[in-house]
This record gives C-alpha cells, structure tokens and sequence, in this order.
C-alpha cells in the first residue's frame, strides 16, 4: 500500500505566520514529512536604500529591520558608523542607549511569548502581556516621541535626555509588568496542556544550532551561554549585572522559559542603569558649520580655540567653484553629530546647521574605512557591516539578521511533527519578517 | 385544539431557549472574556443611543451575517456546501427536543431520550465533514477530518460517561431520569461521571481546549469556504451544541428542574420547574465558555489520546464500579 502525500500551503496569508511568509509542507495526514520556507514577502531593500542615503538618514529605516524592539536596531547601526569615525559617545549616551535598548528588549519578548501563547489559543496571556507592552510603548512614546518608528539614537549620541519623571514612570510600570509577567506565568507554566503542546517540540541540539548560526534565545534554550552583550561587550554592559539564563533541552519549552527569564534581566539592567546614570552631556556637541572664507578670518584673526569647535563648509559642487577657498584650509572632517533637537528649533544657527547637515552631498563625512559591530538584539546577534568610502553616505550596509539563520533551521525543526506544531515552533522562532526580508 | 396548541408550545419554548439563547452567547462570550482579559468588550451597538451594555451586538451580528452575500468559491462541491451548515444546525436543533424543561413540559417525552440526543449529536459530525470535503480546500479537508475523528471519539466516550448514572436511574428516559435524581442529584452520586462529562460535553462540542476542527491560528478549520449566513449557521450550531450539552448536563447530574428541599405543582409550579432547568443550563454554560479564556489549545494526537486512553477507561471503570455498587446495595 502506498501512502500518498499532499501538499498544504501555509501563507502568507495565514494566521500564523503573521502574514509575511510562506511555509510550503508536504503532509501525510497531519504529520510533516518537509517543510520549505519561503522568504521575502517583505523585503524593502533596506541595504540599498542605505548606499543613497546621508549617515544619520539611514535611521529611519534601522526602525523599520525588528519593528518590535526598534531601539537596539538604531543603537546597533549608531555604534557601527561610530567604530568607523572612532567617535566614542559620551557616557551618558552610552547608559540611555542600553536603557532604551533593554526597554526594547523587554516588549519584543512580550510580544513574542503573548503571539506564542495565543497561537496556541491562550488567548488571555496574549491580552495581559500586551497590555504590559502597550506600558512599554507608552514609556517609549515619552522617551523619543513615537512608539514604533523611534529613531532614538544618533551618530555620535542620542536624539535625547532622558525626559522628566523618566524614571518614576519605570518605577509606576516595571511592577505591572512583573504582574502581568507573573499571571501568564501562572496560566502557563504548570499547565498540563501547555506543557504538552510545547515540551519536546522544536528540539535542535547544541552542534546543530551552532553549526546554522544561530543566536539569541534560540541559541540560550540549548545550553550554550552565548550572548553579545557579554561575549563582546558593547556600550556599558560590562559594567552591569545580569545573568544570562540558559536552557538544556533546545525545545519550545526552554526558549519560552529563557525569554521569561531575560524579561526579569532586561528590568534589573534599566534599573542598575537609572541608579547610576553619571550627569553630563548625552552626545558629542555639534560641531558649527562655517564658511571656509570664515576660517580663513578665524586663523588670520588668531581665533585657533575656536577652529575644533567649528566645521568648514567645504564646496561639493560639481563644478568646484569654492575649491580655490577651501583647498589650503586644513580642518577636521565635518561634524558627524546632528545639533540638537532645542538649537534647531530654536535658533535659526541650528535650523541652519541641521539642514546643512541632512542635505543630499553636504551632510557628515564619516572617514573611510570599514567596521562590524555586533548587539544583542531580541532574537539574537543583530550584525551591522559598514563600509565607507569618505563620503558622506555608506558606500554598502550589510545587516546580519538574527532570525535568518532561525528560519533556515526551520526546515529541520518541522521535519516529522504534526501541523499544529508549526504554530507552536514557529513562534518560538519569533520571526519579525522586517528584519528577516530587510 | 388545546393539546396542539400546548405541543405548539412546548416546542417554540424549547427552539425560541436553543436560538435565542445562542445569540444571546455571542454576547456572553464577548464580555466574559473582556471582564476576563481587563477589556471592555463590544459596546458600539445601538438603537437610539442605547447600549445596555452591548446587548444589541447579537441583533447587529445576525443582520449583517444575513444581508451578507451568499457567496461560494469556484472549487467548492455544491450540494454538499450548502448542505452541510443545514445538517449541523438541524442536527442540534432536533436535540433540543429531548430537553426536559419541566415534569409536563417537554417537546417530546421519549424513552429513549439520551439515545436520541447522542445520535443526533454524533449525526451532527456529518454536516462537519461534509463541509471540509466540499470546501475543496486542504485547510477545510483537514478540519473535517478532525472533526469527524474528534467527534467519534467523544461520541463513545460519551456514551461511556453516561451509560454509569443511567444504570443508576434505570431509565434512558431524560425525565425519568431527573425523577430518579429526587433523593441525589447525579453530580454527587455520580461525581466522576460528572467531571468526566463536563470534559467530554465541551469536546463535543468543539470549544477550546478542543477546537481543533477550527483551530483559528493553525488551520482555519471546516468552515474556512463558509461566509455569511452559512457560517453564521456553523457559529450558532456550535452555540446550540454548548446549550444541548449543557442541558443535557443538568437533566442527568443536576437534578433537572428540581429545586432542593421545595415541592413544586401546578401551574407556578411548573412554570418554576422551567425557571429552575433554565437557571441550571446557563449557570453550566457560565462554565464551559469560561474553559476556554484559561486554557490553551490540544495537539490532535493528544486530543485522541485522552479520549480514547484517558476518559474512555475511566467511564468504562466508573460503570462496572456502578454496576457493582448497585449489585451490592440490592
């Protein structure tokens, strides 16, 4: 007797893959005997768009690669371009950078179990854990102003201080979300079917997940400790406590239990972080856009203090019609930093410098040179690789997306289980397509 | 004359309780879960700005179910498409028949009342099939084939279940079965019967932690070709199966319309009787659709697993234990 396969074609437009993708199974009853995953559904050519766009321009679309923890993407891209330039960011920064990116951290992992669970059809933990993200965006909103496309960091510092009353409102949120974090858990953690549904599911070993490159919790549920934040520390995670909690077994028990548990870390890390923010600037100050003929005034003048605070305005027109004014002037490479956010609407100096700055062909130049900067981001090593050429754009972005490598294990994960498995593992995976398809 | 007319209303009671309160569930469901889930729930529905507290979303939901178009797929298999939301619906409708609302008030006095409610039950799984088969998808195909599966299984264990306290009344007559609860009601008589048919009613009756047929996030389900009023007549088969269950629940373990420790006659008496079983009925189904805002869903392996190792055993245990006990009393 021959047992004949059929074919089911789960998205993208299904429920459960978020509508961005495209699982092609090859089913005998509702056992898996291959699964093929199709990618791309969202691809945005952030890459290329990147290579035409000004260094602090590229931002907005670091906000669009993981939509649910937008922060880490921006402190990623910042510190790579930062490598380049050899720009160190005030320490001020560095902390609100590894706030923010922890406050990211934290609604990415709610989000990612609360999508878990209702898949599964516990509909109320998705409820409960999206309220305590919707406090998170909240928090978020206040920070920078927007919830998802925050755009919070900046080459050479971060849009912002920390706003008023910052830290009394992570003081008001962080309980509830410990609450909501400790009702889920008490839906979930010794509930027979849950276990059921989600022990021994999507097991990968050690070997194998190293061998596909995995990273992040994924990588954590099977015992390996590799986390960036600790392996190559970046901004002032060596100078924080936390733990990195592992699992043993790599299934989708372990990877929920290892989200649940970073949670807990992501909160203490924003708490050690509001206790010992040192005072002072938050950015590198911007450098005053000048005209060459002015250094030219300043120098004969004897002003030299003033030179490092002030950039040329070099000409970058084709026709060169300036250069015979600016070739003998020796000066630093033009400001990186954007003004801030008070000086551009404040004073028509800053609107000025900042337009100046933005400007296609007139903005930073970040020296040429190469760099890959790693973080952590929530599902895993978020990559940035930079080249410049001295312009004042990249000359190529190349970003190295955590949930690539996941998915193309998926495949393995699948091969053998049933079809309401798909839901369960697929979900621990927490494919965020935006950063998945770029 | 009279007795037309009394049959008349015997049987517009018991499909006006079944269809009214089916809607009326729609609603239930919607600010149970929102008391549940910290939300407010559907409130936007109104005549003349009242609201009273969503209560006309049931009346807004069925017009825009009815006036939506009847719309069929080019793959679909007609008859069967158009036939299979009627076999569902007609299926549970014909259960509430059995129901007995009060010692007098019965659509139809049946010796064989269980008999028929878990023939009809298990006839229900046809229209399920039915519907995954014409729907000439692969989505709608595997949803029927766990229906169909899911509901054989629940259907002997269901039997099973019962086959323990009807031993112990000594009839398979629904309102004989309430009288003989007179003294102890089933649910303490019978009190793993009870427990055991709380978790098999919900599985027939495809509600969450076994709804496996629709399974919104896996695979849509046997009505994923269904729009308008056809799936509309899916939802309400599903709400009427809840309500035969649940009824079902109250004659056999809750002692039917009795009310402790009163005796009811006459007319008022009667008319309470009815009151009572109603009571009975919604506060078990208070309870079956809250199962489904705590728990998450089964794996289909593990669905058949505890059907047919779990419960199938233990009812099976359950009845000799009656058996026995009832040997030994004698």
């Amino acid at each position: 007797m021959t047992q004949k396969t059929f074919f089911l074609n789960m998205g993208p437009a299904h429920p459960a893959m978020h509508g961005v993708i495209r699982l092609i199974l090859e089913l005998e009853g509702e056992k898996i005997v291959k699964a093929d995953v199709e990618i791309g559904y969202l691809h945005r050519a952030f890459e290329k768009h990147a290579e035409s766009s000004t260094w602090n321009n590229v931002l907005p679309y670091t906000d669009r690669l993981n939509y649910v923890s937008p922060l880490i993407n921006n402190a990623g891209y910042c510190l790579t371009v930062e490598k380049i330039a050899g720009l160190a960011v005030p320490e001020r920064g560095q902390y609100l950078r590894v706030i923010a990116s922890e406050v990211s951290r934290v609604a990415d992992h709610l989000t990612c179990i609360g999508a878990n669970a209702m898949e599964l059809g516990a509909f109320t933990v998705f409820l409960y854990l999206m309220e305590g993200r919707e406090l998170l965006y909240q928090l978020i909103d206040h920070l920078c102003g927007a919830r998802v496309t925050t755009d919070y960091c900046r080459v050479g510092g971060v849009k912002g201080d920390l706003p008023a009353g910052f830290a009394e409102k992570c003081g008001e949120i962080f309980p509830k979300i410990r609450k909501f974090v400790a009702d889920s858990e008490a839906l979930l953690n010794k509930n027979r079917i849950f276990l059921d549904r989600v022990e021994g599911v999507g097991t990968i070993s050690k070997e194998d997940a190293l061998a596909y490159g995995i990273t992040g919790p994924f990588l954590r549920s099977t015992g390996v400790p590799y986390d960036v934040r600790r392996a190559h520390p970046y901004l002032v995670y060596d100078r924080l406590d936390f733990e990195i909690p592992v699992g043993s077994r790599g299934d989708n028990l372990d990877r929920y239990l290892v989200r649940l548990a970073e949670i807990e870390q992501s909160l203490r890390i924003i708490e050690q972080c509001l206790k010992t923010l040192p005072a002072g600037p938050h950015s590198l100050a911007a450098r005053e856009v000048k005209e060459a003929a002015d250094f030219e005034d300043m120098g004969k003048r004897g002003n030299t203090a003033l030179l490092p605070r002030c950039a040329a305005k070099t000409c970058r027109t084709l026709e060169g019609a300036g250069r015979e004014h600016t070739s003998g002037i020796l000066v630093q490479e033009p400001a990186a930093v954007l003004p801030p956010k008070e000086e551009v609407y404040g004073s028509i100096e800053g609107l000025m410098n900042q337009f100046e700055m933005v400007m296609w062909s007139w903005g930073a130049r970040i020296p040429a040179g190469e760099a890959y900067q790693a973080v952590e981001g929530g599902n895993g090593e978020l990559g940035f690789h930079v080249l410049s050429d001295g312009s004042d754009r990249p000359y190529r972005v190349r970003c190295r997306p955590p949930c690539l490598f996941i998915m193309s294990a998926l495949p393995k994960l699948l091969r053998g289980s049933y079809v309401a498995d798909v839901v369960a593992t697929f979900g621990s995976v927490n494919m965020i397509a935006g950063e998945l398809d770029r | 004359m009279i007795l037309l007319a009394w049959t008349a209303l015997k049987v517009g009671f018991a499909l006006s309780f079944g269809l009214g309160l089916a809607g009326l569930l729609g609603w239930v469901e919607r600010k149970q879960s929102a008391v549940l889930q910290d939300r407010i729930g559907a409130n936007r529905a109104d005549i003349f700005g009242f609201r009273i507290l969503g209560l006309f979303h049931p009346i807004a939901d069925a017009l825009k179910l009815i006036s939506k178009e009847d719309f069929a797929a080019s793959q679909v298999r007609q008859p069967f498409h158009a036939l299979a939301p009627m076999i569902s619906l007609g299926c549970c409708m014909l259960c509430l028949a059995a129901l007995p609302f009060g010692a007098n008030f019965q659509a139809w006095e049946s010796p064989v009342g269980l008999v028929y409610v878990l023939a009809l039950l298990g006839l229900g799984a046809h229209g399920v099939v039915m519907a995954g088969y014409a729907s000439g998808s692969n989505y709608g195909l595997l949803g029927g084939l766990r229906g169909v599966a899911q509901m054989v299984a629940y259907e002997v264990c269901l039997a099973a279940i019962l086959a323990g306290p009807m031993f112990l009344y000594g009839t398979l007559d629904l309102a004989q079965a309430v009288r003989a609860q007179a003294g102890l009601w089933g649910m303490f008589s019978q009190p793993l019967a009870f427990l055991l048919f709380l978790v098999a009613g919900m599985a027939a009756s495809k509600r969450i932690p076994f709804d496996l047929p629709e399974g919104e996030s896996e695979i849509v389900g046997y009505h994923v070709e269904y729009s308008g009023m056809k799936f509309g007549m899916f939802m309400m088969s599903d709400f009427i199966e809840n309500i035969v269950v649940a009824g079902l629940g109250t004659a056999l373990f809750l002692g039917g319309w009795q009310v402790p420790f009163v005796h009811l006659s006459g007319t008022m008496g009667e008319a309470a009787m009815v009151a009572s079983f109603c009571a009975k009925t919604c506060a078990l189904l208070f309870l079956l659709m809250q199962v489904r805002w705590t728990l998450p869903r089964l794996r289909f392996d593990q669905l058949l697993d505890l059907g047919w190792k779990n419960i199938l055993p233990l009812a099976l245990i359950n009845f000799l234990a009656t058996v026995w006990g009832v040997w030994l009393w004698r």
